[in-house]
């Protein structure tokens, strides 16, 4: 007689314990070390603006799930990797609308219209970074990192704190920034930027939990890192190149953007090979950007273009067929396109 | 040397349970159940009627396929009935049901054909296909078939005793308590094949095992060597086990022989002994008995067409109702729904879990991490597998190799969006099945 409480159902009956939830929890730990850092150098603003980012991504994803009966995601934890990172993209200076209004791209335009996690083919941060470029007196005005001053900029009302100059804007003419930031500031973090952009050392401890956890593959962002440095060391302009190159990978996004915005699971490839490609692929359009193009930074861009080529990159870089020789996939047999 | 596969997962081995304790004789039921079907290839046809007289041991069931495997009876009795019974795999098949009298009264065409010297290798292939004798690492495809086809193309003889599954310990046990019979079977494989070496392959997770089968060994092996490999699931699927002993890959939709392998487990070599030497035909086998649910976990030798209740009752029971019951391992075996189903060849373990092992996704969703792609052994792209299959984009699914998939459940294991990529992928091969038959016709 069949036991109608027993549950038939398809093999593997056994899952691993790691779920959605636990890997968005684990990259909101590997974001607290430069948060961390950002509190020390910008004041306590750069948690209020974190806040209010992470919170309004958390609202707009259950809200239009809510709206449209669709089952809550609040709970992968998504929403708020998206809120960290977007804040991270902002100058810690900015009025309280404005990421509000990112996070309203990023979730609902960028995210939740395309179908939700996992469906996205762009990074919902970068792509609502890049929006917020409309207001760019905002966007582009970088406050002096004041250590340890908790009321370095105040926490309600307007910041008219004064714009310093990026060690980027000085990449930009050519120059070397050496006399106002040394690279220890760069490694550390004290340099004005983008409010979790300016430690390379804490952005890459982050980095080192994603891959320690497993959350990650070193792949992209070695890939994506290594090719802004040697590019960056063989095209060096006019300076010595190592120096050049330091302070061309320690500046602006690149960790930030190499660590946790090209490896973003949805927007980037699956394969190996396409891991490795598209890594050098950002780093290439990164440099580009640098060099030849009218903005200062370039890494939101080249992430952002990267994006949409990879599910042409997963395409090409199918891993070889198992029990066809290495060589075989060149020569051309009858019924299987290339 | 080892060529370690690519892929695989790692879950619980949860084989403490069992690993410790030897197989115990389960007695034979007051019925038994056999299915005309309990291998790959053609259903037997009965040889028996209703109400006819058996002995232990005598055929009552085959076909004169070449892809299919006689059956015996499994004790003596009288044949109580030839019809539809629940089969492990779902459905009804024809099974032949006999009423045991108790007595275990021997076929007289049960007697010892020597030893595996003094026969020849057709002689030996014709013992191996009378003895009904099928893979007993759960596939069950009829050994005479495999070893037919592989004649004169083999150079590397493996014995796969590397039982990746979690839970199922019934060949470790093998390996341990009968390691002559294991040896003194792949003597006789050897002199089919005309080979003066084999490999038996061990995970080391079960380091007694290789020690024990070298113990065995004569000096100098013999020919035969012990190969410990890692433990990583799916160590013990045929292909993956050809590539990390000899380093070579079947092509796809090939045999093993293909390159020159062939691989038995060590279960179904013990059987071979048997058959030669006592010729035995395959009665019974072990079953690793085990799971939340059950009270007492055991490995049991069961005789065939035992029905599953009564194998769990020689647990002690049920610790609580169980949740899921799994014919074979946790990571490819059949879920249970009739507990009237007997005990047939391929039936490694019967597992009993008490609740949804490890944390269930009501909603499952892709978050296009590509685990999926790094566990797959077959290096395909599960998650666009799936994508295509949800959209019923089949000449895509192909294109990208489904049928290359060994539905072994890395996949799915590791997936964090829980999604139910193995389902997929056999609805999808299914429907290109059904396609392929009507383009056919």
């Amino acid at each position: 007689m069949p036991d109608t409480r027993l549950v038939v159902s398809s093999s593997p009956h056994i899952r691993a314990e790691e779920d959605t939830h636990s890997i968005m929890l684990d990259v909101c730990i590997a974001l607290a070390f430069p948060l961390v850092i950002a509190v020390y150098f910008f004041g306590l603003r750069a948690l209020t603006v974190t806040a209010v980012s992470v919170a309004a991504c958390v609202f707009f994803e259950w809200a239009y799930r809510k709206l449209l009966k669709k089952p809550s995601s609040v709970r992968d934890l998504s929403a708020v990797v998206t809120g960290l990172l977007l804040s991270f993209n902002l100058p810690v200076s900015v009025p309280y609308w404005l990421p509000v209004v990112g996070a309203f791209v990023a979730v609902v335009v960028v995210k939740q219209l395309y179908g939700g996690i996992g469906k996205i083919f762009l990074n919902p941060a970068l792509a609502a970074r890049v929006f917020l470029f409309s207001f760019p007196v905002w966007m582009t005005s970088f406050p002096k990192p004041q250590p340890g001053q908790w009321n370095a900029l105040p926490l309600w009302g307007a910041v008219d704190a004064v714009s310093a100059a990026t060690p980027l804007s000085f990449l930009k003419h050519g120059a070397l920034p050496a006399d106002t930031y040394n690279l220890q500031d760069l490694v550390l973090g004290q340099i004005p930027g983008s409010l979790g952009e300016v430690s390379a050392l804490m952005l890459l401890l982050g980095g080192v939990y994603l891959v320690v956890r497993r959350v990650i593959t070193p792949r992209i962002p070695v890939a994506y890192l290594g090719t802004v440095a040697a590019l960056t060391f063989l095209f060096p302009k006019g300076n010595v190149a190592l120096d050049w190159m330091l302070y061309e990978v320690l500046s602006g996004g690149l960790v930030l953007g190499a660590v946790f915005m090209a490896t973003d699971y949805a927007t980037s490839p699956v394969t190996k090979r396409g891991q490795w490609i598209f890594g050098v692929g950002c780093g290439l359009l990164t440099v580009f950007i640098r060099y030849f193009g009218a903005y200062p930074e370039g890494v939101s861009y080249a992430i952002l273009v990267m994006n949409a080529c990879v599910w042409l990159i997963d395409k090409i870089s199918l891993p070889r067929r198992f029990g066809i020789p290495r060589l075989a996939r060149f020569i051309r047999k009858g019924g299987g396109k290339a | 040397m080892t060529f370690p596969f690519q892929g695989g997962v790692h879950p619980e081995g949860h084989k403490d349970a069992t690993q410790q304790k030897p197989i115990e004789l389960l007695p034979p039921p007051a019925q038994v159940v056999l299915p005309v079907s309990m291998h790959i290839g053609a259903p037997c046809e009965p040889l028996v009627k209703v109400g006819q007289h058996v002995l232990l041991g005598e055929k009552i069931a085959m076909s004169a396929s070449p892809v299919s495997a006689p059956i015996h009876a499994s004790v003596s009795g009288t044949v109580a009935a030839v019809e539809p019974r629940p089969h492990p795999n779902g459905g009804r098949v024809p099974a032949i049901v006999l009423e045991n009298d108790g007595a275990d009264t021997p076929h007289p065409d049960i007697r010892p054909f020597g030893s595996a010297e003094a026969l020849t290798a057709e002689d030996l292939i014709a013992v191996i296909r009378e003895a009904g004798l099928v893979g007993l690492g759960g596939a069950a495809f009829p050994t005479h078939t495999k070893i037919a086809s592989g004649l004169g193309k083999i150079d590397t003889l493996i014995v796969n005793g590397a039982e990746c599954e979690p839970y199922i310990t019934s060949d470790h046990r093998v390996m341990l308590e009968t390691p002559e019979e294991i040896l003194g079977g792949l003597r006789a494989l050897m002199k089919i094949y005309g080979l003066e070496s084999a490999v038996i392959a061990v995970e080391t997770n079960k380091p007694d095992a290789v020690e024990t089968l070298r113990r065995t060994l004569p000096k100098r092996g013999g020919g035969v060597r012990v190969a410990p490999l890692a433990t990583r699931y799916p160590q013990g699927a045929e292909k993956q086990l050809i590539r990390a002993v000899t380093g070579r890959e079947v092509p796809p939709g090939a045999l093993p022989a293909a390159v020159g392998a062939a691989v038995f487990n060590v279960d179904t070599v013990a059987s071979i002994h048997r058959a030669v030497t006592a010729g035995t035909p395959l009665l019974r086998r072990v079953v690793t008995v085990s799971g939340s649910a059950v009270s007492n976990p055991k490995n049991l030798s069961v005789r065939l067409g035992t029905p599953l209740r009564a194998v769990f009752e020689a647990t002690g029971g049920f610790r609580e109702q169980p949740f899921k019951i799994i014919m074979g391992g946790p990571m490819m075996g059949v879920a249970q729904h009739n507990l009237d189903a007997p005990v047939i060849k391929g039936t490694n373990a019967l597992l009993a879990f008490s609740r949804e092992e490890g944390k269930p996704e009501k909603e499952p969703v892709c978050i296009r991490c590509g685990r999926c792609v790094s566990a797959c052994p077959m290096r395909l792209l599960p998650v666009y597998l799936y994508h295509y299959e949800q959209k019923n984009m089949l000449a895509e699914c192909e294109r990208m190799r489904i049928s290359d998939c060994i539905e072994c459940g890395s996949c799915a294991y590791i997936c964090p969006g829980r999604l139910h990529l193995v389902h997929s992928f056999r609805t999808a091969k299914q429907k290109l099945r059904e396609a392929q038959k009507r383009g056919g016709n």
